[in-house]
């Protein structure tokens, strides 16, 4: 754990550090290119985050030679990935689940996952737990842990406090251990 | 960014991703040329001179540069005075490609490109105006050159202004020499001008 906030905190000065005017836009692309599609796969899934990835960072084009006042492009760039994503969910009628008010939990699709796995298809079966989560629990992993983003910076995205963003990430590395057997191959310590 | 902090249980989502982004950034050059949104368009090819740096505008060329005046320190003021909007976009300077090449080939004595001199203000940009009346294979001093200025005297300001030309090659600041016969200053270095300079002397 501690390496990774000392990543994200990393981050964030990189991405705050002064700059006379927006790089070219290209460095963009480069540097948080994995970053947006993390988000985007993660919000709408493996096979459309291509083209929520793709109009993301057309918005940030053209909006960018007036987007001055931003200092962190990463926070800036997955703002806009998570608001295609949700526009992208809403045109296409596929909310994402409400587990909140699922009742049984994350374990429900238990299933889906365990058939992942068994047909070796580790990604898939990671995607599949994820996506098993509630949405609060679900972006507050992705931003923290695959972004790298600090957790006021979550807070921020998520619209609630630094705390329950932290516990928000905590609970769904919870999940998702117990979603994909916690002591499996691999899963050490996060 | 840093795969270090990703706890393990997520590992396997970062799979192939850098294939998918290949294919992405590919697609976006093209969707955001499309949609007009690249400003400026850049390419490097290789050259007599070592790797050199195009970039235009829609207006036209707007930017030679030698590897010596640092690509990434170009490209960076380029987006500030120009415009962020950059792509690496080869195609859009296909011709000014192959009109260097014809050139270093000494195949080529004048470019037929439409150049877009806004990053050349003012005496700079005047001084910029007489250079093409330096023929292939001439040369004129620095003191002939301000002569046919507005400010004959200006013999330090035409050196600044060949000094910090946006277009060298293009627009032949090479064929500005000093007085006393003496190649001088170059901002791709004394040894590429030399270089320009017998090129043009054998075709």
């Amino acid at each position: 754990m501690s390496m990774n906030e000392s990543g994200g905190a990393g981050l964030a000065r990189a991405a705050a550090a002064p700059r006379a005017a927006p790089p070219p836009f290209e460095m963009l692309v480069s540097a948080h290119g994995t970053a947006v599609l993390r988000v985007c796969r993660a919000m709408v899934g493996v096979v459309d985050a291509d083209d929520v990835w793709q109009e993301t960072f057309l918005a940030a084009l053209r909006t960018y030679p007036t987007a001055q006042k931003v200092v962190n492009w990463q926070a800036w760039l997955v703002t806009i990935a998570r608001n295609k994503s949700l526009d992208h969910l809403r045109r296409t009628a596929r909310v994402p689940e409400p587990m909140d008010t699922a009742g049984d939990g994350p374990l429900e699709g238990g299933d889906v996952v365990v058939h992942a796995v068994e047909a070796g298809e580790t990604a898939a079966a990671v995607w599949a737990a994820l996506a098993r989560l509630p949405q609060r629990q679900r972006e507050a992993v992705v931003y923290h842990h695959l972004v790298g983003l600090p957790y006021a910076e979550v807070a921020a995205l998520l619209g609630n406090s630094e705390a329950a963003a932290r516990r928000a990430a905590s609970d769904a590395m919870a999940a998702l251990r117990a979603l994909l057997g916690g002591d499996g191959k691999g899963h050490g310590k996060d | 960014m840093s795969e270090t902090g990703i706890p393990q249980i997520l590992a396997p989502l970062t799979g192939g991703e850098a294939a998918a982004l290949a294919a992405l950034a590919g697609h976006f050059s093209a969707a955001a040329a499309a949609e007009g949104l690249v400003d400026v368009a850049y390419r490097v090819v290789d050259s007599p001179v070592g790797s050199l740096l195009l970039a235009r505008t829609e207006a036209g060329l707007v930017r030679v540069a030698f590897a010596s005046e640092g690509h990434d320190s170009v490209l960076d003021s380029l987006a500030a005075n120009i415009s962020p909007r950059i792509f690496l976009a080869p195609a859009r300077l296909d011709e000014a490609a192959r009109e260097l090449d014809e050139y270093f080939a000494g195949h080529r004595r004048r470019f037929d490109l439409t150049l877009d001199f806004r990053l050349a203000q003012g005496f700079r940009r005047e001084v910029l105006d007489y250079l093409p009346q330096i023929t292939y294979g001439h040369t004129a001093s620095y003191a002939t050159v301000a002569a046919m200025t507005s400010s004959p005297r200006a013999v330090r300001a035409v050196g600044t202004a060949c000094a910090r030309n946006p277009l060298p090659l293009v627009v032949p600041c090479h064929r500005v020499v000093r007085s006393d016969g003496r190649s001088g200053a170059y901002l791709g270095g004394p040894e590429a001008k030399a270089l320009l300079l017998a090129l043009e002397a054998a075709s």
